[in-house]
């Protein structure tokens, strides 16, 4: 094997700091967009994992490679939908709903 | 030199990681996101995975970082506070311990696996059957068809569940606006975005056409589709359409159900995706392209959030 072997687990190695890091900013982060940001930091360093394992002498093993696509592709979709939650929230707290609601109707 | 030049890549991964998440201002904060996405699309690049690398930059790091900071730009005018990180000490000092604790384990486990491209001979022995030279789109719309159909419907049912935060009374409106305030911003994004709608409309083409042997693929000109759509809103050269449209309608669901129809009619040959032998190219570059309109449509909705009230007037 022509990789030196500490090399081939440099990128998963990285991918797992990662994970721990975007773990750490989501516990200490209080606002919701920035434990959002958060995520995506974790989400890039899982798909480091895999698609870093997957590196072999001269290419990089094109399954993970495909499966770190549809990851990437699945977590933008996941950031939009938590980006307008995030929002909706705060368009609630900053303006309340102006339709009444029906007393004892109220969620806790 | 390609070590060093590797360690210090990932050096400058985990230090951007650190400054996107700690720094107090968050507009700074999605900065060197968007700069640890691109440096992650260098890793990628280093890893010779030519089609993540294009993926990571344009979504991982593009439309996220536009989301990010209209999502900001938002909450700001709402009056949100963003910045600051009102956590006490001790509290922060035991999340690292912990944190710190969980990524060594994890370092372990990864160390643990050896690195392997066990597929890629596999994989390499069956290309010739599909006629596309590029292996990652044979993985995705061949070998593995069944988890791209599913991820098309995961996109398309995340802009459902997007639109379904639209207050009662906005539906079926366009989304917000999303053209620029400042009167001389906005003369430049104008032309600017109608310079770089119909060249991103040829680059994504290009990019799904040289897919199918060279990296490339139907994500990845989606989204600079996607990037193109949304430039051209920003400058108000393109308006933003209503929920119920029923033509735009049909251009978010042609993509995943041309890929169904596809798939439903490979049961012809007794199983589920399978494509005819000699037509599989011709099948997967004709889902590619239906699949790349649908998917930027979809993106630059996304980005766009659900539907509001009344038209912002700027």
């Amino acid at each position: 094997m022509s990789l030196p072997a500490a090399l081939g687990h440099l990128f998963p190695l990285t991918g797992a700091a990662l994970v721990g890091l975007g773990l750490f900013g989501f516990i200490i982060l209080r606002h919701p967009l920035r434990q959002l940001l958060a995520v995506n930091v974790i989400a890039a360093g899982i798909f480091l994992i895999l698609g870093g394992l997957g590196r072999g002498e001269d290419v990089t093993d094109p399954y993970p490679q495909a499966l770190v696509i549809t990851g990437i592709v699945v977590s933008v979709a996941l950031t939009a939908l938590g980006a307008a939650m995030i929002t909706r929230l705060a368009e609630d707290r900053c303006a309340p709903a102006p339709t009444p609601e029906p007393p004892g109707d109220r969620d806790a | 030199m390609t070590a060093a030049f590797e360690l210090i890549l990932c050096l400058m991964i985990l230090g951007t990681a650190c400054v996107a998440l700690l720094v107090r201002d968050f507009l700074a904060a999605i900065a060197f996101f968007v700069v640890f996405g691109n440096l992650m699309g260098l890793a990628w690049l280093a890893l010779g995975a030519v089609n993540v690398a294009l993926a990571e930059i344009a979504i991982g790091a593009g439309v996220t970082g536009v989301l990010l900071i209209l999502t900001r730009g938002r909450l700001l005018a709402l009056g949100e506070q963003i910045d600051g990180n009102p956590l006490g000490h001790w509290l922060n000092l035991g999340a690292a311990v912990v944190c710190s604790a969980f990524a060594v384990v994890l370092g372990a486990a990864v160390l643990s696996i050896a690195p392997d491209d066990g597929l890629a001979p596999v994989i390499d022995r069956l290309m010739p059957r599909i006629g596309v030279e590029n292996p990652v789109t044979g993985v995705l719309l061949a070998f593995r068809a069944y988890d791209t159909l599913l991820e098309s419907f995961v996109l398309l049912g995340a802009l459902v569940a997007v639109w379904s935060l639209a207050p009662a009374d906005a539906w079926p409106r366009a989304p917000a606006a999303l053209r620029m305030t400042d009167p001389a911003a906005l003369n430049v994004a104008e032309s600017f975005g109608r310079l770089v709608l119909p060249i991103a409309l040829v680059v994504a083409a290009y990019l799904v056409w040289v897919g199918s042997d060279r990296p490339g693929g139907a994500f990845q000109g989606g989204t600079v589709l996607a990037g193109g759509f949304l430039l051209a809103a920003m400058g108000g050269a393109m308006g933003l359409p209503r929920s119920d449209d029923p033509a735009f309608r049909w251009t978010l669901v042609a993509g995943p159900l041309v890929f169904l129809a596809i798939g439903l009619a490979g049961m012809a040959l007794g199983r589920f995706l399978a494509y005819p032998e000699g037509m599989a190219k011709a099948l997967i570059v004709t889902i590619e392209y239906f699949l790349a309109f649908s998917i930027g449509v979809t993106l630059a909705l996304l980005v766009a959030g659900p539907p509001v009230r009344a038209e912002t007037v700027p």
